[in-house]
C-alpha cells in the first residue's frame, strides 16, 4: 500500500516555486569486451557465463583498461563540448554489496576524463543550454534478482540470485550541472535533455541506449526554491526512472511533492527516492544524510590515463554529424515546418525520411507516409518504425505511385501488400492490377449510371448544393472498385450536372 | 645420494639434469624426502604437492629424452609462497578465510615457472595475506628458522625462506611489500631479492598492497637467485603496472661478480642506534670488504627515510582495506552464519570476523580510517607525499653513487612469540627494507656473516635504481664470493638448528 502523499497541483507549485533540476545518466557502452577484461560485453548470455577471474574479482586478478571504452568516453565528451583531461586516474569506490565482485567499483572520482561541457535542448520552441559537469568512465556491477518479498528489493526477499555477466561492462556517467530557470517547463526540459543525449549517443554509435534494457539509466535530481528567492533548496535524487516519459513524470511528481512539504512549513530531506511507474509518485529510499563513506582513492592496479592532444584530435575527427546540426541541415534542405521536424525526431523517423528522400521521394511525401500510415502500422503492431518490413526505397516508390499512377487509397493497398511480404510495390501493383481509371469515357459512363441511380442527389446538386457530389463520387468509386481518380470523378459529376 | 642432491645449487641441478647425470624425478624425490624428514619441525610448507611435482619432473625428463631444449632451470624444484594462485593446489594466503580455496587460474609467475620446467614442490607458509615479519600471523601456525627452531624465519615469505635455508628446496618464490622477501632472506642466511616494482607480474598474486607488492626470488646463492629472477620476470599484459622493458641482465651480472670502480653509498639513516651490535659489526666488515674489492665507498644521507615506516603503515593498510574487501563469503572461501535467518550483510560480517586474524583486522581498520572522508588528506594523502620525498631521496642518492647499502634488518632472527603482542616492535623488522618498496626500486639482501652474540645470520642490503636490478647481483655476487672464500665453505653449512632438533 502506498502511503498517502500530499501533493500541490502542478500549476500552483511552479507558480510559487522555482525548480532546479539535474540529471545523472549512466550509459552502458557497446564495446565488444568488458571494461577491464576480455569477456564479451553484450546481452543475452546465460547467467554467469560471460565471466572470468577478472570480472569476478577473484583473488589475485587484475584489471587492464579497455582502450576502446576510453575512446568512446572521449568521443562522448567531445560531442558534449567538454574539455578532455590530459591526465587522469581511475579511483576505487568502496562499499560492500553482493553484486559487486570486488566490493569496490572502479570508477573515477576527482579526476574525470571529460569536464565542463554543454548540450542544447529545445522545448516548445524555447532553447536551453544544459551545462555538463563531467563525463566519467566506470565499470558496471552485477545484477541482483531478489526472489520473494513484495518489493523486489533486497529487504524482505527470501533469497537473492546474482548474475555477474553485467559486472565489468563499461559504463559512462554523464552528470549535468544544476539547471535553474526552466520554470514550469522543468519536466519537459529534463525529458528533452535525455532525449537529446540519447540521440547524441546513438549518432556516436557508442551504445544501444535502450532505457528499457537498462543500457541507459537515469537519476533525476530535483529541488525547489521559493520563486524569486534565488536560494536553492535541498535536492532529492530519484532513481528507477526507466523511460523518457518517466523522466518527465518523476520531475513533475517531485515538484508537486516538495511544494507540499514546503507549503506545510516542512523541510525537504536530502535523500534517494524511487520512482513508481504505476502511481507516478516517488517513494523514499536511502537518506543521503546518513550516506556511506565510499573512501575513494586512486586505483593502484591501473596506470593513469593520459590522452595526448594528438589522440584527442584524431578522435574529434571521427565524430559524426551530431543530431542538432543534422536537424538544422535537414530542416533547411526539406523546408519542413519546425513542428514536422520535431514530430519526425520524436518518432525516430529522421533516418528513415532521409533515406526515403534519398531514394527519390519529396520530403513532404516521405514525411506524410512515415508519420501517417507507417506510424499507424507501427503503433498497431507495437514495433519501432525502423522495424517495419518496408524499406525507405519502397516507401519512396509508393509515394511516387500515389502522386501519379495510383490514388492514396490504392497506394495504401500497395503498402499493405509490401508489409504483408507480398513483394515489391511494383510487383503488387502488377499482381493486383491496380491502376487509376483516368479514361474519361469510362468514367463518364459510370458517372451517368450513378446520376441515373440517384436522381434526388442529382437534383440537389443541380440546385447548387455541390457538397452533395460526394455521394455520387462514392458511388462511382464503388463501381470502379476504388480505381478511379476521385478528383477527376468529382469534376466530371459537377460538369455533368452543371449543364443546362 | 638424496642428501647430496638437496645440497646442490639450482644451477648445479639444472646442469646435471641437462647433462643426464641425474633425472629431474630423482632430484624431486630427494627434495620431497627432505621435506618429509624435516618439515614437521620446520613447518615451511602449507601444502606439499608430491604427485604434481613428480609429474612435472617426469615431463622434464621426457623432454630431455626426446632431445628437446631445456630451459636454464628445467628440473629444479621450487617452493612457492601460498599467495600465488595455482590451479592444482590450494591457495590460502595463510588465512582461514581462504582455507581450501582452489583458484581456477594460475598466476603469471606460476605459469612462467611451469613453462620453464621448474618443479613446484608445494605452497609455503606466510603471514596472513603477507602481513607480518615472522609467519606468526599465519592462521596455520608459524614456520621456524632452520638456524634455531625457537626463532622466527622472518616474514611474510618466511615459509619459502625457511624451505630454501633448510635444503627442502633450492629455490623459493616470495613477495615483497615492505621487506617480505629480503627480511626473511636475511634472517635465514640466504639471498632474497625484491626486483624493481613491475619487473615481475602481480597477476595471480593475491593482493596485499597493490602499489607495493613485488614477487621475487629466494635462493642459497646469488647466481641461483639471478636465474630464478630471470625465469619469473618480464612484461605481462595482464598487469597494467608491469614494466614493458627487457629484464635487466641479472644472470650476467651475477657471473660478473665485480665491484671494482663501483660507487657505493652507505645510507646514514639506516644504522646506528637501535641496531643489534652484531648486525652493525658485520655490516661494517662488509663495507670494508667492498672497499678492499675496489669499490668507492661514501656516506649518503637520505633524510626522508626516517618517515618511511609511518608512511608505509598508512599506504599499505589503506590499499589492503580495499583489496581485502572482496572476502565477503559470497563467491568463494569461508562462509559463516548462513543459516537462512541472516542477511547477506550479517553473513559478510560474521565471516570476516571469524576468517581474518588480528593483524589483518588491525590493518583493515587502520586503512579504513586513513581513507575515510575528512582524514584522507591528513593520512593517505600525506603519506603519498612522503613517498614522493623518499623517491626523490633515492634519485638524488643515485646521482652520486651506483648502489646504496645498509643492513637488511636491525636485528637477527628474534624468538617466536617475542613480538606477537607488540606490533610496533614487529613493524621495526622492516625498517631498512621499506624505503625501496615505497620508491619501487630494486633491492636485495645477501648474507654477510653471523652476529657474534647469537650466532645468527646478518643480511647486507643492496639497493639499486629502478630497472638497474643487475647492479644488485654484481655487488652481492662479489660479497658472496669473497666471504665464501674467506670462510672456506658456504654460510649455511653452519646452520645446525635442524640437527640440534634431531639430536634432541
Amino acid at each position: 500500500m502506498t502511503p498517502a502523499v500530499a501533493l500541490v497541483p502542478y500549476d500552483e507549485a511552479v507558480a510559487r516555486y522555482e525548480p532546479v533540476i539535474g540529471l545523472e545518466t549512466h550509459v552502458e557502452l557497446g564495446t565488444v569486451s568488458k571494461m577491464f577484461c576480455g569477456c564479451p560485453a553484450g546481452f543475452g548470455a546465460e547467467p554467469n557465463a560471460a565471466v572470468c577471474p577478472v570480472c569476478l574479482g577473484l583473488p589475485g586478478s587484475l584489471p587492464v583498461a579497455n582502450r576502446a571504452a576510453i575512446e568512446y568516453t572521449i568521443r562522448i565528451g567531445l560531442a558534449l563540448n567538454c574539455s578532455i583531461a590530459s591526465w587522469c586516474r581511475f579511483a576505487r569506490k568502496n562499499y560492500f554489496y553482493p553484486d559487486m565482485p570486488k566490493d569496490f567499483q572502479i570508477s573515477q572520482y576527482d579526476e574525470p576524463l571529460c569536464t565542463d561541457g554543454w548540450l542544447d535542448v529545445t522545448v516548445d520552441g524555447a532553447a536551453f543550454r544544459i551545462g555538463i559537469e563531467r563525463v566519467h568512465l566506470e565499470e558496471d556491477t552485477g545484477k541482483s534478482l531478489h526472489v520473494g518479498g513484495a518489493t523486489g528489493r533486497i529487504h524482505g526477499a527470501d533469497y537473492s540470485l546474482v548474475d555477474y555477466n553485467r559486472a565489468g561492462i563499461p559504463l559512462v556517467e554523464v552528470v549535468t550541472k544544476p539547471v535553474p530557470g526552466t520554470g514550469a517547463l522543468a519536466p519537459l526540459v529534463a525529458r528533452g535533455y535525455v532525449t537529446e543525449l540519447r540521440e547524441v549517443l546513438r549518432a556516436l554509435g557508442v551504445s544501444d541506449v535502450r532505457m528499457e534494457e537498462g543500457s541507459l539509466r537515469c537519476d533525476v535530481n530535483t529541488s525547489l526554491s521559493p520563486a524569486g528567492s534565488g536560494v536553492w533548496g535541498t535536492r532529492t535524487e530519484t532513481k528507477n526512472v526507466n523511460s523518457l516519459r518517466s523522466v518527465e513524470r518523476a520531475v513533475r511528481s517531485e515538484i508537486e511533492r516538495q511544494a507540499a512539504v514546503l507549503d506545510a512549513g516542512g523541510r525537504v530531506v536530502q535523500e534517494t527516492r524511487h520512482f513508481q511507474e504505476e502511481s507516478g509518485l516517488t517513494t523514499p529510499g536511502r537518506s543521503k544524510e546518513e550516506a556511506q563513506d565510499y573512501r575513494y582513492f586512486p586505483e593502484p592496479d591501473l596506470v593513469p590515463v593520459a590522452p595526448s592532444a594528438e589522440w584527442v584530435e584524431q578522435l574529434r575527427a571521427t565524430l559524426p554529424e551530431l543530431p542538432a546540426a543534422r536537424r538544422a541541415r535537414l530542416r533547411a534542405d526539406w523546408e519542413l515546418p519546425d513542428a514536422d521536424m520535431a514530430a519526425l525526431g520524436n518518432a525516430g523517423a529522421l533516418d528513415l525520411v532521409e533515406a526515403t528522400v534519398a531514394a527519390g521521394a519529396t520530403p513532404a511525401g516521405a514525411r506524410k507516409w512515415w508519420l501517417g500510415e507507417l506510424s499507424r502500422h507501427a503503433n498497431e503492431s507495437g514495433v519501432e518504425l525502423a522495424a517495419l518490413a518496408v524499406t525507405p526505397a519502397q516507401v519512396a516508390r509508393i509515394a511516387e505511385l500515389a502522386s501519379g499512377a495510383l490514388n492514396d487509397k490504392l497506394a495504401r493497398q500497395v503498402l499493405d501488400g509490401v508489409l504483408a511480404g507480398q513483394g515489391s510495390p511494383d510487383e503488387i501493383v502488377a499482381a493486383r492490377r491496380l491502376a487509376v481509371v483516368s479514361d474519361d469515357a469510362t468514367l463518364l459512363a459510370a458517372v451517368d449510371a450513378a446520376i441515373a441511380a440517384n436522381p434526388e442527389v442529382a437534383t440537389r446538386i443541380r440546385a447548387g448544393k455541390t457538397a452533395a457530389a460526394g455521394a455520387l463520387v462514392g458511388a462511382v468509386m464503388k463501381a470502379t472498385r476504388g480505381q478511379a481518380d476521385a478528383a477527376r470523378v468529382r469534376e466530371l459529376v459537377l460538369q455533368r450536372l452543371s449543364q443546362p | 645420494m638424496g642428501g647430496e642432491l638437496t645440497r646442490m645449487t639450482a644451477a648445479g641441478i639444472a646442469a646435471s639434469v641437462a647433462a643426464g647425470d641425474v633425472s629431474a624425478v630423482e632430484v624431486t624425490r630427494a627434495h620431497l624426502d627432505r621435506i618429509e624428514a624435516v618439515d614437521a619441525g620446520l613447518h615451511a610448507f602449507l601444502h606439499v604437492a608430491a604427485d604434481g611435482a613428480l609429474r612435472a619432473a617426469r615431463a622434464v625428463d621426457e623432454r630431455r629424452a626426446a632431445g628437446q631444449p631445456l630451459g636454464p632451470l628445467a628440473g629444479v624444484p621450487v617452493a612457492l609462497k601460498d599467495v600465488f594462485t595455482t590451479t592444482d593446489m590450494p591457495t590460502t594466503c595463510g588465512s582461514r578465510i581462504l582455507a581450501g580455496w582452489r583458484p581456477p587460474y594460475d598466476a603469471t609467475v606460476t605459469k612462467r615457472l611451469r613453462r620453464a620446467g621448474l618443479v613446484i614442490l608445494g605452497k609455503t607458509n606466510m603471514d596472513e595475506f603477507a602481513m607480518g615479519s615472522s609467519t606468526e600471523n599465519s592462521a596455520f601456525g608459524p614456520s621456524r628458522n632452520p638456524w634455531d627452531l625457537r626463532r622466527v624465519p622472518g616474514g611474510s615469505s618466511g615459509g619459502s625462506a625457511a624451505a630454501v635455508a633448510a635444503f627442502e628446496a633450492p629455490l623459493g618464490v616470495g613477495t615483497d611489500t615492505g621487506g617480505s622477501i629480503r627480511q626473511p632472506g636475511a634472517v635465514c642466511g640466504i639471498v632474497g631479492v625484491k626486483p624493481t616494482y613491475g619487473g615481475s607480474s602481480r597477476y595471480g598474486v593475491v593482493a596485499f598492497a597493490s602499489s607495493l607488492d613485488t614477487p621475487g626470488p629466494l635462493a642459497r646463492t646469488v647466481l641461483d637467485a639471478a636465474l630464478l629472477h630471470e625465469a619469473m620476470s618480464g612484461h605481462d599484459p595482464r598487469d597494467s603496472t608491469s614494466v614493458d622493458a627487457p629484464v635487466p641482465p641479472v644472470v650476467a651480472a651475477a657471473r660478473q661478480a665485480d665491484v671494482a670502480g663501483l660507487r657505493i653509498g652507505v645510507v646514514t639513516e639506516l644504522g646506528g642506534e637501535g641496531y643489534q651490535p652484531g648486525v652493525t659489526a658485520r655490516f661494517a666488515e662488509a663495507v670494508e670488504l667492498l672497499e678492499s674489492l675496489g669499490a668507492k665507498i661514501s656516506e649518503v644521507s637520505c633524510p626522508h627515510f626516517s618517515y618511511a615506516l609511518p608512511a608505509y603503515y598508512l599506504i599499505a593498510p589503506s590499499e589492503c582495506s580495499s583489496n581485502l574487501a572482496r572476502f565477503d563469503a559470497m563467491r568463494y572461501g569461508l562462509r559463516v552464519g548462513d543459516d537462512g535467518t541472516r542477511s547477506a550483510e550479517e553473513v559478510m560480517s560474521l565471516t570476516r570476523a571469524a576468517g581474518f586474524g588480528a593483524e589483518v583486522k588491525r590493518r583493515i581498520m587502520l586503512g579504513t580510517y586513513a581513507l575515510s572522508s575528512g582524514y584522507y588528506d591528513a593520512y593517505y594523502g600525506k603519506a603519498q607525499q612522503v613517498r614522493t620525498l623518499i623517491t626523490r631521496d633515492f634519485d638524488a642518492a643515485f646521482e652520486q653513487v651506483d648502489v646504496l647499502i645498509s643492513p637488511a634488518t636491525p636485528t637477527t632472527a628474534f624468538p617466536l612469540g617475542e613480538r606477537v603482542d607488540d606490533p610496533m616492535a614487529m613493524y621495526l623488522a622492516d625498517l631498512c627494507t621499506i624505503p625501496s618498496d615505497l620508491a619501487g626500486n630494486a633491492a636485495l639482501s645477501v648474507p654477510c656473516g653471523l652476529a657474534p652474540e647469537d650466532g645468527l645470520p646478518v643480511g647486507l642490503q643492496i639497493m639499486a635504481p629502478v630497472l638497474a636490478d643487475d647492479r644488485l647481483y654484481r655487488v652481492a655476487a662479489a660479497v658472496e664470493a669473497a666471504l665464501d672464500q674467506r670462510r672456506g665453505h658456504p654460510l649455511l653449512d653452519e646452520a645446525t638448528g635442524l640437527d640440534e632438533e634431531a639430536a634432541r
